[in-house]
């Protein structure tokens, strides 16, 4: 047998691994979508239905549903592995399992942001956002839902060693969610004022860059104490 | 090598600190005279662990779960796993989901990977259990051509290896109040 360590290898291993999880557990997938959308549609039913007041709240609405349904599945994201062994079989390979989590994260993003992201326009609709307003908030969803996905796994992998840690890693990371929330809506406002936005998009990226390097090593870390 | 003691010894705990997942209260861990955490990388390559709870995911079939593991371990996809399925009677249980399997059968699928491997230690948390008379004889067949290829094996079991293996040594942990 030949042994040929290959970054690239592993993240794919771990990344085609958990779609195939998600896909053969298709509530994975729908559950946060669904969820997404009750929420969605809640508001205008509390809140009365009239379109100008919808369009004020719609990127409130938007981004704290999406926060919400990220939480659904960040419980699971590692507690499987965890409680299969996988996680420590992972530990005791020669690559780092920084990487591992980063294909981790990555495979929770696709099954929960993406869809996010691509159901946007509907959702919109829904709240009578107008187009400049939905550009704006697919453009911060995109660099947002990321960027939930990895703070949260922070928070996932602190509490995959307790038995119900599913509140309490909402309580840990929902007050990290808060700057993302302020600048993303911040966009979406000014957006609809027909300003330029650019600069909260700017600073949803340079987190989202930050979070790509440094979440990593935060998550394996919490994940070498949980396991130990 | 065979690790025993009473339940509760610490066989586990032990095993679980020279793998490198827990750091100790006192001592170190050397791999080749330095310490595990400076060489982790040659560590793990060299290394294979087996623990009580076996990486098995239970919703991947038998093949996938093999492969995955593979993969992670930097090892290229064996052409034909079929010789070793049916060798540890698995034969037409490969591309069912693991969770529909027994706990034996379970089992063997964890250790599918010690024919896969090219580790030359080899820890092993109660690597019998589950298994059946078979599945044991299959196994120590395993031990032997992997200590006469010059592996070393760390293992915690209540059976007796004695009379099968002869340069076999026993740590006994004594439980402490």
């Amino acid at each position: 047998m030949i042994r040929t360590h290959s970054y690239w290898l592993l993240f794919c291993a771990v990344f085609n691994k958990d779609l195939k999880l998600a896909f053969r557990q298709r509530s994975e997938i729908i559950n946060p979508i669904l969820f997404f959308l009750i929420v969605i549609s809640l508001f205008p039913l509390a809140i009365g239905p009239e379109p100008g007041l919808l369009a004020r709240m719609a990127p409130g609405i938007i981004w704290v549903a999406a926060l919400l349904s990220t939480m659904l599945g960040l419980d699971k994201l590692f507690r499987d592995d965890f409680n299969d062994g996988s996680l420590e079989q992972l530990m005791v390979t020669p690559y780092p399992l920084s990487l591992t989590v980063f294909a981790k994260v990555a495979a929770h993003w696709v099954v929960t942001g993406l869809p996010l992201v691509l159901m946007t326009p509907l959702f919109a609709l829904l709240l009578n956002l107008e187009s400049n307003a939905l550009l704006a908030t697919l453009f911060t969803l995109l660099l947002g839902t990321p960027l939930l996905s990895f703070i949260g796994a922070i928070g996932a992998g602190l509490t995959v060693g307790l038995q119900k840690g599913g509140i309490l890693m909402s309580l840990l990371v929902l007050p990290l969610y808060i700057p993302v929330l302020i600048f993303a809506t911040s966009a979406i406002d000014t957006s609809a004022m027909s300003l330029d936005y650019s600069g909260q998009l700017a600073i949803l990226g340079a987190m989202l860059a930050i979070a790509i390097i440094s979440a990593p090593i935060a998550i394996s870390s919490a994940l070498k104490v949980s396991v130990s | 090598m065979q690790l025993a003691g009473a339940n509760g010894a610490g066989k586990t705990s032990l095993l679980r600190i020279i793998a490198g997942f827990s750091v100790p209260d006192e001592g170190e861990v050397l791999y080749q005279q330095q310490a595990i955490s400076q060489v982790y990388e040659e560590y793990t390559s060299d290394l294979l662990f087996i623990g009580h709870k076996t990486g098995v995911n239970t919703q991947l079939s038998a093949i996938e779960n093999t492969h995955f593991w593979l993969q992670a371990s930097g090892y290229k996809k064996p052409t034909d796993l079929y010789p070793l399925l049916a060798k540890l009677g698995l034969i037409g249980l490969e591309d069912v989901p693991v969770r529909t399997l027994s706990a034996g059968q379970q089992r063997r699928v964890a250790l599918l990977r010690l024919w896969l491997n090219e580790a030359k230690l080899w820890i092993l948390d109660e690597p019998f259990t589950a298994l059946d008379k078979s599945g044991v004889a299959y196994l120590q067949d395993r031990f032997k051509q992997h200590l006469s290829q010059g592996g070393a094996i760390l293992l915690t079991t209540h059976q007796d290896l004695t009379a099968q293996f002869n340069d076999l040594k026993t740590f006994t942990l004594e439980y402490r109040y």
